[in-house]
């Protein structure tokens, strides 16, 4: 078998094998309470009588261990069973709220990918000059300021002052495309922020340290372009490195988006997972733990395989 | 442009570069001064100097380019008539890769990893319009030929590191002379290389200067190399020319001190002493290797070594060299063996060797640099065996820290520096200094010389030598070079492949008879004579027409 | 203090003024925490010199108590996150072999979930208290810090003043404290600022989701999620925890980046 395929089987099998593990810390995570989950759910004035009834509902009685494995069992096959606040199927109420959640991401994520890509380039193309260090100088108090102040800010100037974009961003399955962009405009835009700030900063340092390699020197000496001498030297080997730093931030942005939703009211996972941590409601925060977890692990997978994949001591051996 | 023009002409070249000194602000210093030469088609001129002399800023300067934050600020640089100190970087780009290359010093990291060495052998050809894709090719082909690379019709379908140092440096080559140059500039191209590659890399250097008639600049520190390579000579100091002549004037009447300083390097004698009855480090059948599932690294090795003299353990990299050393100073305890020191068996690890154990037998390594704590002062450095082994404290302990400061001969005021203030040479005596505080038996050598200058490293050698008469400390010298062997050695092993090749005293082991890695290796070792590279490249292709 | 350049000063000199202003602020605030004195959303006045807040309560006050709270946790944590951090970092990549391995592997484990994501897991279950914040925050963001001085420690470990120091025959303590600590000093003091500053954004946050300091007390995110509603109205109380956030996080920064930029590398690096 090529031996890049074997790196990237194990390193497939690896990424299961950590989420599985990732698994377990969510379930142990809420069973290192004083008392147990029916306690939390009911509070410190519920009677024996109650507390007993919701322990034989919720299966508490049954050692951690079955337990643990009945909520994988369940998970992997959608089934996350229900909310103890309300009674609802929490597979159903994550399925249309993950759909929201993905959008918004996504349309931040359209933004933000070229666009911090382009402004990581020009910083390095204009190293130490002002457009550098004004890139530099903007992402530094940008990364100073929590997502949900910024938030705030963005809301206050242009939905309070100016009037351009809803300041609740209400999006239904029945609005068009249109209608769908104009609601998400404000959470998208801070959250394009927030990850352009990181984004640009990594690109920058990662294409400076491939620029710094002594085959760009050699390049130079052959009278090259500069256009040829970054197009064909300094891109082949800047692919993993920046594919990186992508993956990375749109994993930093999957998080970014749970305290984007509150401050603007969306119908999103984030959203969701918060208003039941507050309600102590135990199932649905391992559902949503478990769900963010995945993507966040999933987007590190894929940033290892590309650069396995881009490597050419390995995609070439000797 | 005339004929009667030289090819370049460089006039009162002055370099200058901002230095970022950590903690201080940055200031200006001049790398060159004041430096004129020319070079006639064709020929090829060696610039030699210790590091510092400036002399791969000025190679540089001849495609007018200057690595980061050097500044080309005074003089002319003519090429083909030319002035391009002050050209456009539009005219620059016209010129490099077409009139003139550059060979690194490092061909490893000077190829882009990512592409097949065909394309980036060609590259400057093609971009500079220079023929056709397939002639270009062909010619690539006929250059690997020259080189003589292995299979040259299938090598630049390879990627840079799937194939071995000294052909990529070969490789390095052909890309320099495919686009047909005026002039090719070598920086060092030979100096990473293990002395028995480096004799090949040298021969198809030379021999595809001469069959395609291009000018050189050869760079390099080591004047044996340049002797066989160039038509004419200038030697540089700290940015200033010292001398400028033909090889044969340079070497056989030089003028001036410093190339006289130079040319006599290494020729330190001291006399071979005799076995004594009994060894004081005896190691018998050492079999080593790194984690439970590698190979041996070392296999069967047997040395002894006599106190008060010294045993030079010489080899290429990988050879097995310093993993003796690992072995002897109990980092890796060997698979099979045994060390006896003393009369004593040695325990093979290092926890179970008790202190007195631990005292007798120091350590100085090759990178002075990284051997000394940075955040400690040379009192302290020094100053700490004296304390651990000998229990000496307070005033006591500083007046034999300066007793030490005094042999290494360094004076007063050296206690309370920092290693970053001090120099290369100054660093190695301070490690010195440090094994000596132990009162060892024995110091074990790793290549103590070899990052540093050849006059600096002279120094360092004569040192050693002096402390061993005064203090009959024994040394386990380990080096790849054979002219620092000659110096120092009582006895010397060969060391090949993890086993020992050659074992006796200095007398025995470097004269004939020789097996044939003994034979390749000491034959390999530039001499500084004319006419020696063919020599050697001749007598070795009339051995194997005869076997 | 000659040779600190300018802007490292400065930074210097507001971060004291946030820690002092914290220090004393039943002395400086000009009323109490919890004292209403005045309308609902007054503006800036000179009896109120940032308005009031949703209940009439003096801004000026509510941020100098807040950030009283805000500081003293942040730094809480950022404590615990060092001292777990850098003492299982440095014995992980001292010991090597299995040791590191499993130290290693199990703070990758935990960093594989997204910090946020396992604070609120994990909150939704804890009665939430000061010192549970506390060592939540400092127990995840110790992980950050194990990765740095592990890598910082293991780059020294195996440097050759290291190895000269071993076979002198120096103990453990030698090493870890002469040899190593010394050396890993200027980032792990760099790295310092920067988790403060992560720690101030991050419980900010959790207030903010209001998973974090609990009322009545003040704090920076607390006063955010106090004031929210009147953005809508265009009154700017909920943005005012900004400007000190931000201050105090660029001042950290800048010095931290001077800690950093301290950190010449071991060749010529200066020692004093």
């Amino acid at each position: 078998m090529h031996p890049v395929l074997t790196l990237v089987i194990q390193r497939l099998a690896l990424g299961l094998l950590l989420l599985f593990a990732a698994s377990i810390l969510i379930f142990v995570g809420t069973e290192i309470l004083p008392g147990d989950v029916a306690q939390a759910v009911l509070g410190q004035t519920a009677t024996e009588q109650a507390l007993a009834n919701m322990r034989a509902q919720m299966g508490l009685d049954q050692p951690a261990v079955v337990r643990y494995f009945q909520w994988l069992g369940g998970a992997l096959q959608g089934d996350f069973g229900v909310a103890l606040s309300n009674g609802r199927d929490i597979a159903d109420s994550i399925s249309r709220r993950l759909g929201n959640t993905m959008f918004l991401a996504s349309v931040a994520a359209v933004v933000a990918v070229p666009l911090a890509i382009f402004l990581g380039l020009l910083a390095v193309r204009y190293r130490d000059r002002w457009p550098d260090r004004l890139i530099s100088g903007i992402t530094l108090t940008s990364i100073s300021l929590p997502e949900f102040l910024l938030g705030y800010i963005i809301m206050f100037v242009f939905s309070v002052q100016l009037g351009w974009f809803p300041s609740v961003s209400n999006i239904n399955a029945g609005m068009s495309l249109g209608q769908k962009l104009n609601a998400v405009a404000l959470p998208a835009m801070v959250l394009t922020l927030v990850v352009l700030a990181h984004m640009m900063r990594m690109t920058r340092a990662a294409i400076l340290n491939v620029m710094q390699s002594a085959y760009i020197e050699t390049a130079e000496l052959k009278g090259l372009r500069r256009f040829n001498v970054i197009a064909r030297h300094a891109m082949p080997n800047s692919i993993a490195p920046i594919v990186n730093v992508v993956m990375l931030n749109l994993a930093y942005l999957v998080v970014g988006v749970v305290v984007i939703e509150v401050v603007f009211v969306y119908p999103g996972m984030g959203q969701y997972l918060v208003d039941h941590v507050t309600k102590r409601d135990v199932p649905v925060v391992q559902a949503c733990g478990l769900i963010f977890a995945s993507v966040y692990i999933g987007l590190n997978l894929v940033a290892d395989i590309v650069s396995i994949l881009s490597n050419p001591r390995l995609r070439h051996p000797k | 442009m005339s004929d009667s023009d030289p090819l370049l002409d460089i006039r009162n070249l002055r370099i200058e570069a901002t230095v970022y000194a950590p903690g201080e602000v940055p200031r200006n210093a001049v790398i060159v001064d004041d430096v004129s030469l020319r070079l006639e088609r064709g020929k090829v001129m060696g610039l030699i100097g210790e590091s510092g002399a400036g002399k791969s800023t000025i190679g540089l300067a001849a495609l007018a380019y200057g690595r980061g934050g050097i500044r080309l600020t005074g003089g002319d640089i003519y090429l083909n008539g030319r002035e391009i100190r002050t050209a456009s970087p539009r005219q620059l780009r016209r010129l490099r890769g077409r009139e003139v290359t550059y060979v690194a010093q490092s061909a490893a990291a000077a190829f882009n990893p990512a592409r097949r060495l065909m394309d980036q052998v060609i590259e400057a050809t093609l971009r500079h319009e220079l023929c056709s894709k397939a002639e270009a090719e062909k010619r690539a082909v006929e250059l690997f030929r020259t080189l003589s690379l292995p299979d040259p019709e299938n090598f630049g379908k390879r990627y840079p590191h799937q194939v071995s140092g000294g052909q990529l440096q070969r490789a390095m080559t052909a890309m320099a002379l495919c686009p047909r140059p005026d002039l090719v500039i070598f920086d060092e191209p030979t100096t990473a290389l293990d002395v028995t590659t480096q004799i090949d890399v040298l021969g198809a250097i030379k021999t595809a200067i001469r069959e395609t008639g291009v000018a050189a600049l050869y760079i390099t520190h080591d004047l044996a190399v340049v002797a066989q390579v160039s038509d004419e000579i200038m030697v540089l100091r700290h940015g200033k020319m010292v001398e400028h002549g033909t090889v044969q004037q340079i070497i056989e009447a030089p003028r001036e001190d410093y190339t006289r300083a130079l040319i006599s390097v290494r020729a330190i004698e001291h006399e071979e002493k005799k076995p004594t009855q009994e060894p004081l480090l005896r190691a018998e059948g050492i079999t080593a290797r790194y984690g439970a599932m590698a190979d041996d690294v070392l296999s069967n090795v047997s040395v002894d070594l006599y106190a008060g003299q010294t045993l030079a353990l010489v080899g290429e990299s990988g050879s097995g060299k310093s993993t003796m050393a690992r072995v002897i100073t109990g980092l890796l305890p060997p698979r099979a063996g045994t060390i006896t020191f003393d009369g004593k068996p040695l325990p093979p690890a290092l926890k179970a060797r008790s202190r007195e154990e631990l005292r007798q037998l120091q350590m100085i390594y090759q990178m002075a640099d990284v051997a000394m704590n940075p955040r400690q002062t040379v009192r302290t450095i020094i100053g700490r065996p004296l304390e651990f082994y000998f229990n000496l404290r307070g005033r006591k302990r500083d007046a034999r820290v300066q007793e030490l400061l005094d042999a290494i001969e360094l004076g007063e005021g050296f206690a309370d520096r920092y290693p970053a203030e001090l120099s290369g040479g100054q660093k190695q005596r301070v490690c010195i200094a440090r094994a000596l505080a132990a009162d060892p038996k024995l110091i074990i050598c790793d290549e103590v010389t070899s990052a540093l200058d050849p006059l600096v490293a002279d120094g360092i050698l004569k040192l050693l030598l002096n402390l061993q008469a005064r203090e009959q400390v024994a040394y386990l010298f380990i080096t790849h070079d054979i002219a620092t062997v000659r110096a120092i050695a009582d006895s010397i092993a060969v060391m090949y492949q993890g086993r020992v090749q050659r074992y006796g005293t200095k007398t025995e082991v470097l004269n004939p008879p020789f097996d044939d890695y003994t034979d390749l290796l000491l034959s390999s070792v530039p001499e500084m004579k004319l006419g020696w590279l063919e020599n050697v490249l001749a007598t070795r292709k009339m051995e194997s027409a005869g076997n | 203090m000659k040779g600190i350049p300018l802007t490292a000063l400065l930074g210097m000199a507001i971060t004291a003024l946030f820690f002092l202003a914290a220090l004393l602020a039943p002395i400086i605030a000009p009323y109490g925490m919890s004292e209403i004195v005045g309308d609902v959303w007054e503006p800036a006045s000179a009896d109120y010199w940032l308005g009031t807040d949703n209940l009439g309560r003096d801004l000026l006050t509510r941020m100098i108590y807040g950030g009283r709270t805000t500081i003293f946790v942040a730094s809480a944590a950022t404590m615990v996150a060092f001292t777990l951090g850098a003492v299982l970092g440095f014995t992980a990549a001292v010991y090597g072999g299995w040791v590191d391995q499993v130290m290693s592997r199990t703070n990758d484990l935990v960093m594989s979930i997204p910090t946020l994501i396992f604070a609120l897991v994990v909150l939704s279950v804890m009665p939430v208290t000061l010192p549970i914040l506390i060592m939540v925050m400092g127990l995840l963001d110790s992980t950050r810090v194990f990765r740095l001085s592990r890598a910082v420690a293991v780059d020294i470990n195996v440097m050759d003043f290291v190895e000269a120091a071993r076979l002198r025959g120096e103990g453990q303590r030698w090493v870890i404290f002469r040899e190593i600590l010394p050396n890993a000093l200027s980032p792990l003091v760099a790295e310092l600022g920067l988790r403060f500053i992560f720690a101030i954004l991050f419980i900010s946050t959790l207030s903010f989701l209001g998973l974090g300091v609990q009322p009545p007390m003040a704090d920076w995110g607390g006063i955010v999620k106090e004031n929210r509603e009147g953005i809508v109205y265009g009154i700017p109380a909920a943005l005012i925890p900004a400007v000190a956030i931000v201050t105090l996080s660029i001042s950290v920064n800048l010095v931290a980046d001077w800690a950093l930029n301290r950190t010449t590398s071991l060749k010529g690096g200066r020692g004093v």
